[in-house]
């Protein structure tokens, strides 16, 4: 496929999965802490077609404590009156379906937001480290070099446990965002740094800076544009690293908490591995991060490829 | 020699400004260990307004920064208030179950990644590279997470291997050792191995575009000469910088899959610090994988000076 197709359709996919998490109140069958108490554990519901048009049984208790299809009705499959769950049910009896949707909603948009964080930090910092060089370039690399020091999830970690642990879902949401983006400005903030510092030296600066123009003006109108390219890769390649970021906050229990779903507070309830065995479909939200994580992978190598001729 | 020594004061100061900076952070930190205790109504605040100067806790911030640091000095690393001990011999112990399992996986993934990424490489734009190309972006992007918990599932399932822990009851054998080990190590090369194998690739694909190597196929040089005398000791300088970066991870690739997969590893101790508020092991753990790093840094320092003469031309 050609770089052009590879970074549409990555584009496409990834508008399709945020969309679907946005609308996640259209789309989700069941309100994500509907519990659905006779039916925990409940396997994926299974498909039926007759005369090609699907239909499902619901889930009746046998005897060994699993379920069998209880085939006395059948319900069309348009029909989600508490029968049909699409990916299981958890021990709940929620619908995984559902929650993966208003779970999407933390885990994609924490990814999304703490990336724009962080490349505004990047951006602000590194430009003016660069552009104007002297003690803010020096105090700005130090404290870089400060963050650097340690590895990004025990950064976090450290970071995350001075602060509250028992606080509210909205909080919860707006400090992973906070701690992800807030302590990953330093790679960015580097490379543009670098690319003001270059952007400094350029002709066109050099005589804009001759006729007059003032630091304001040259940053918004020269350095600025410059820097466009670094963003759009880094932001490709932040966001799926801080998805991931949320997702092990969230899964280690310091990040948004129950009932609200996040991908990663629903793989806690699969680390219990006797409940994980019998009911491998708890496992949804880890498998749903392959697609995501592997469209912005293609994204990322398409973007980095130098455009054909 | 010069160099090396500036490298140690560096690094020297960026610990001591990390543990500083810790400090200050956990004086801000709302609550300490026995903000569980205040909860309890059978312990009157007195008991725990005692216990607290007895840990040294009303004590201005500079007192208890120099108090730890005497106390790192003499090795002890602080007192752990959870396990009323020092928090040496506690950490040390951790520290060599996880590197037990993150140099393993280590070794075994650039063992793996190397001679694939040559392979790939060599092979650019046959099926072969673009079919171990999409493998590897599959598994790059396979959370360790989910590997982890489907290895568990798979232990589980078959019974081939333990779920979880490090030993069995009694004196582990070797063989036990290593049946322990299998799923964690395979989890943590099958998250390592592909990043490093695209790295080799893309770095040796690199050097086969460059004018040199043009030059020297036209010369004749056979391609399995050009290939492993001239195309890869050019493209080692990343991947130098790489083995650093790996060497100086040692500690922390693997909380994760320690955590979920029941290994005692720093992993687990790390984050049980966390939740009881146990600021003395949480310093410790932070600080040791800052020397981690550090030390990994200044070995691909070192031996990009060794390997790459370019490196020695711009110093001087």
């Amino acid at each position: 496929m050609s770089r052009r197709a590879r970074i549409r359709g990555a584009l496409a996919f990834l508008c399709l999965l945020y969309g679907a998490a946005l609308l996640a109140g259209l789309i989700a069958p069941y309100p994500y802490a509907e519990q659905h108490r006779e039916f925990p554990f409940a396997p994926p519901t299974r498909l039926h077609f007759a005369h090609l048009q699907p239909f499902v049984y619901a889930w009746a208790p046998d005897q060994a404590g699993g379920y069998r299809e209880d085939a006395s009705r059948a319900y069309p499959a348009g029909h989600l009156s508490g029968v049909f769950f699409p990916l299981g049910t958890d021990a709940f009896g929620r619908d995984i379906f559902s929650r993966l949707l208003y779970g999407g909603r933390v885990s994609l948009f924490s990814g999304l937001l703490a990336a724009f964080l962080s490349l505004a930090l990047g951006l602000l910092f590194g430009v003016v480290a660069g552009f104007f060089g002297g003690w803010p370039d020096r105090l700005l690399m130090r404290a870089g070099e400060l963050v650097m020091a340690l590895p990004w999830l025990y950064l976090l970690l450290a970071v995350r446990a001075s602060l509250p642990l028992h606080i509210g879902t909205i909080q919860a949401f707006l400090l992973v965002v906070a701690i992800i983006g807030g302590m990953g400005w330093v790679r960015p903030a580097r490379l543009i740094r670098g690319v003001a510092l270059s952007g400094r030296e350029r002709a066109f600066v050099q005589a804009a800076r001759g006729f007059g123009a003032g630091p304001g003006y040259l940053i918004r109108r020269h350095v600025l544009p410059l820097t466009a390219g670094v963003l759009v890769t880094q932001a490709t390649i932040l966001i799926p690293q801080y998805i991931l970021a949320e997702v092990t906050l969230s899964f280690l229990g310091l990040g948004v908490g129950e009932p609200v779903p996040s991908w990663g507070n629903m793989l806690a309830e699969a680390r219990q591995y006797h409940a994980l065995v019998s009911h491998p479909w708890l496992l949804a939200p880890g498998l749903a991060l392959i697609p995501v994580l592997l469209a912005f992978l293609v994204l990322a190598d398409a973007l980095l490829e130098s455009p054909e001729p | 020699m010069k160099f090396l020594a500036r490298r140690l004061l560096h690094g020297l100061a960026l610990l001591t400004a990390v543990s500083f900076f810790s400090f200050l952070l956990a004086q801000m930190a709302p609550g300490d260990f026995y903000s569980e205790l205040r909860n309890d109504p059978r312990v009157s605040p007195e008991t725990i307004a005692g216990l607290r100067a007895q840990a040294g806790m009303e004590r201005p911030l500079l007192a208890r920064y120099g108090a730890w640091v005497r106390s790192s000095l003499r090795g002890d690393l602080g007192y752990s208030l959870a396990y009323q001990s020092p928090v040496a011999p506690l950490v040390w112990e951790r520290m060599r179950s996880t590197l037990l399992l993150t140099g393993t996986a280590t070794f075994l993934a650039w063992l793996i990644a190397v001679p694939l990424g040559i392979w790939s490489a060599a092979h650019r734009g046959t099926w072969r590279d673009g079919f171990s190309r999409m493998v590897l972006a599959i598994l790059l992007t396979a959370p360790d997470l989910l590997l982890a918990l489907a290895m568990l599932i798979l232990a589980a399932q078959t019974g081939w291997f333990p779920v979880g822990g490090e030993a069995s009851r009694g004196t582990p054998p070797l063989y036990d050792l290593a049946w322990h080990m299998a799923l964690p190590v395979a989890v943590l090369v099958l998250g390592l191995a592909p990043a490093l194998a695209r790295h080799v690739r893309a770095s040796l694909l690199e050097v086969m575009d460059s004018p040199f190597a043009l030059s020297a196929r036209a010369q004749g040089i056979p391609r399995r000469r050009l290939l492993y005398r001239h195309l890869l000791p050019a493209a080692l300088n990343p991947l130098i910088s790489l083995f650093g970066f790996s060497v100086g991870t040692l500690l922390s690739a693997s909380l994760l899959v320690e955590v979920v997969m029941g290994w005692p590893g720093l992993g687990p101790l790390f984050l049980e610090a966390i939740m009881a508020r146990d600021f003395a092991v949480v310093l410790a753990v932070v600080m040791l994988s800052a020397v981690f790093l550090l030390v990994g840094n200044l070995l691909a320092d070192l031996l990009l000076y060794r390997f790459d003469p370019r490196i020695r031309t711009v110093d001087q």
